[in-house]
């Protein structure tokens, strides 16, 4: 019996130390060389995997940023939005201009309120399979579905639906602006948008280029292509896509003059101060606000408009 | 009569509910506004070629179409085009549509023989009834709308040796091919001639389930009283199983060949064909008829009449649940098809087009979704499947996006049947992940043929 076990170890050692010898060599022979750089830059980076810089993974961000770096000397065109790009430059004794930091925004107000459900929706919770199904539980061909295909994409944990308005909702803090969301949303109404100067940023909230008749059955926030806005810029920063007002946030000079136009409520100013005496606004609301859609925010803008 | 026949492999057996079978056809009346949709087949949507302000005659071709794999559209009524805009459709998009203001007076187009008589010469040859069908804007009036010149133009290299034609109507509520037969039985066998001439052979076999009783003796009858006429024609009986309609099914049932993976009917030497698609086929090769009209089956248990009414495109569906005996106050689900494979609508004034084969009202009690399990593997999916596929398997894989995963496991063969959701225990919407996972695996292969 101890001789069993005693030839029974005694073979395997050997032959265990016989293998990893071989593996030894083996490994030496077939070496991969990698720059020691890569895995630098790699523990820099977020790690998330987001494909925000348009790589397949930070890896291979990573393995791009060194390639750039010894071969043009210069990180121009590559930018990770989900981690400090400065300490990447650090690693690799280079300088880099910081990109303007960036956020989803949800281009959709179609809530349960504003558009109302008139079917029920049930089955699969996929939104790109419901958008080949129906056009909206609303009736807006154009608008959230609500199903969170962006939400499931999410890798930061930025985005969740809001169970009273069945929309999504981003996370300021959070969101780094890698455009998982923008990518996964069927209809493309998530944007990913500068954050904007102190974080005020003022932007169309519909996307649904339809004529104004259409929008207007199915939604009373909806754009219908009035112009009103876009004839009212004075940057120039507004351009009608068909009959949707778009934007331009390079242009924009943030004077919320489109919100105050506005006959719909579509255009959405978010983390202004509060407009000062036009309103009777409730005192003391901060000044920096967390959540997206903020019901008191439409309010001024109605308000507004009475006053205007 | 020939024996059963039937698909091997899977398959399920739905209540039948052919409850409007006893029912004759009715002509609905036109409404006084009509909105034809341009887009009525599968493929790209015809090109409008009337103008606002253009008066039309019923029978005019109002649409031409565009590319290959689609068909002209025919305005259903004599009337004025009031405008050519967009249209909610039963999903509740915007389609673009000619809607037209009907006058009180009909007037056909010229050419269009409108008398009830039989005509049984076929004067055209091969390709001219090829032409004649194309021009007509037939499609699969099944629900899938496949334009029927284009299934008739065998590729060189390829014989068809069978005319199928599925009359199988294995949906359970839906009766209006059954209608057709009892009623159009000499007409509808003249279809099969013209398509035996068309892809020359001299095969024609027509399958039908055998809960069509009193329509497989009548047309057993109709062909041996009339045995000159109908040579090569013959009846076969179908068990009654879902999916027998299939195209892949029936093929396999009536002739036992298999139809490849990824390949076309044509590889088994079959060309399928609808019976109201074979109807409409004798009324514009021997009557210069285009299509402009289908029989509408207008069911379920709560309606007070189900029906069975021969409806112009365009008509909206509300009228048609109002002929029935309005809409039910149990009404939970209002589907554009038959249960199995219809879709649920979104609004009730969508326009009845080709492929509208019914309009079911499902009632609560029947439509009432379903508390949804866990998958316990009991593999009920992968036996009711009948395609042999393993339902379980792609759900799970088109779930976590694996869209390599699901096309090794033959995705792109689903029929999309609902076999598997039918008979799961667990209620998992199976097909509804399985749609969703052929569309994504569907625009990757496309997407790498282009390349």
């Amino acid at each position: 019996m101890n001789n069993i076990l005693l030839i029974s170890l005694i073979v395997l050692g050997v032959l265990g130390g016989i293998l990893a010898i071989i593996l030894y060599f083996v490994a030496q022979k077939f070496k991969v060389e990698e720059n020691p750089l890569i895995d630098e830059v790699e523990a820099c980076l977020a790690g998330a995997n987001c494909g925000g810089c348009g790589y397949a993974g930070c890896r291979n961000f990573a393995e791009a940023c060194v390639k750039a770096a010894s071969e043009k000397q210069s990180l121009a065109g590559l930018n990770c939005p989900s981690s400090d790009m400065q300490k990447v430059a650090d690693v690799l004794k280079l300088t880099v201009e910081a990109a303007e930091p960036m956020i989803a925004v949800v281009r959709c107000n179609g809530s349960c309120e504003n558009s109302p459900a008139k079917v029920h929706y049930e089955g699969a919770d996929i939104c790109a399979f419901a958008n080949t199904l129906y056009a909206g539980e609303g009736g807006c061909s154009k608008g959230c579905l609500g199903l969170g295909d962006c939400v499931k994409k999410c890798p930061f944990d930025a985005l969740h639906i809001n169970k009273e308005t069945g929309l999504p909702e981003v996370d300021e803090e959070k969101c780094v602006g890698c455009g998982a969301c923008a990518k996964a949303c069927p209809r493309g109404i998530i944007e990913v948008r500068p954050r904007g100067k102190n974080n005020r940023r003022v932007y169309v909230c519909c996307s649904n280029t339809d004529k104004g008749a259409i929008v207007m059955k199915s939604c009373s926030v909806g754009c219908i292509g009035c112009q009103k806005c876009f004839k009212t810029c004075p940057f120039e920063a507004i351009e009608m896509r068909g009959n949707l007002a778009y934007i331009d946030p390079a242009k924009c000079k943030s004077c919320r003059k489109c919100e105050e136009v506005c006959p719909r409520g579509t255009i959405h100013a978010v983390n202004f101060p509060p407009r000062k005496p036009k309103a009777e606004q409730p005192v003391g609301e901060p000044v920096q606000q967390p959540v997206v859609e903020q019901p008191v925010k439409e309010k001024v803008t109605i308000e507004n408009k009475e006053n205007a | 009569m020939n024996p059963l026949k039937t698909f091997p492999k899977g398959g399920v057996h739905p209540e039948e509910n052919k409850l409007s079978a006893d029912q004759p056809i009715q002509d609905f009346p036109l409404p006084k506004q009509i909105i034809v949709p341009l887009g009525q087949c599968l493929g790209a949507p015809a090109d409008p070629i009337v103008q606002k302000g253009d008066h039309v005659l019923t029978g005019q071709m109002i649409g031409t179409a565009k590319g290959f794999v689609s068909a002209n559209v025919h305005s259903p009524a004599t009337g004025t085009v009031a405008k050519v805009d967009v249209v909610m459709d039963h999903t509740g998009y915007y389609k673009p549509a000619v809607f037209i203001n009907v006058d009180e007076e009909e007037q056909w187009v010229d050419g269009v023989i409108q008398t009830d008589e039989l005509l049984t010469e076929i004067k055209l040859d091969s390709n001219e009834i090829i032409n004649k069908i194309k021009e007509c804007g037939i499609v699969g009036m099944g629900g899938a709308t496949f334009p029927t010149h284009v299934k008739l133009m065998i590729p060189e290299g390829k014989k068809a040796e069978y005319i199928i034609i599925n009359a199988a109507e294995c949906e359970p509520y839906l009766t209006c091919d059954n209608r057709l037969l009892l009623e159009k039985t000499k007409e509808f066998l003249m279809g099969v001639k013209i398509l035996m001439k068309a892809v020359n052979t001299d095969k024609g076999v027509i399958g039908i389930e055998r809960n069509k009783m009193s329509a497989i003796e009548l047309l057993d009858k109709t062909i041996a009283e009339n045995r000159d006429l109908f040579a090569g024609i013959q009846v076969q009986p179908l068990k009654t199983k879902y999916p027998q309609g299939g195209e892949k099914q029936i093929i396999k049932a009536i002739t036992g060949r298999e139809v490849p993976s990824g390949k076309l009917p044509i590889e088994t030497g079959c060309v399928v064909v609808n019976v109201a698609s074979t109807y409409a086929i004798y009324e514009a090769v021997q009557k210069n008829k285009p299509l402009v009209e289908r029989i509408v089956t207008v069911t379920g248990k709560s309606v007070k009449h189900p029906g069975n009414y021969r409806v112009r495109f365009g008509t909206p569906a509300n009228l048609l649940i109002d002929a029935a005996g309005g809409l039910p106050d149990d009404t939970a689900n209002i589907i554009n098809g038959g249960p199995m494979m219809g879709k649920s609508v979104s609004v009730t004034d969508f326009p009845v087009i080709k492929g509208t084969s019914g309009i079911l009202l499902m009632n609560v009690k029947d439509a009432q979704p379903r508390k949804v399990g866990n998958c316990i593997r009991c593999g009920r999916c992968a036996i009711a499947c009948p395609m042999g596929l393993q339902p379980f398997l792609i759900n799970k894989l088109a779930k976590l996006d694996m869209f390599d995963e699901t096309e090794k496991n033959h995705i792109m063969d689903c029929i999309e049947c609902g076999s598997c959701e039918f008979t799961c225990p667990a209620n998992i919407p199976l097909l509804d992940y399985i749609r969703y996972g052929k569309a994504k695996t569907g625009a990757i292969i496309r997407a790498r043929n282009q390349k």
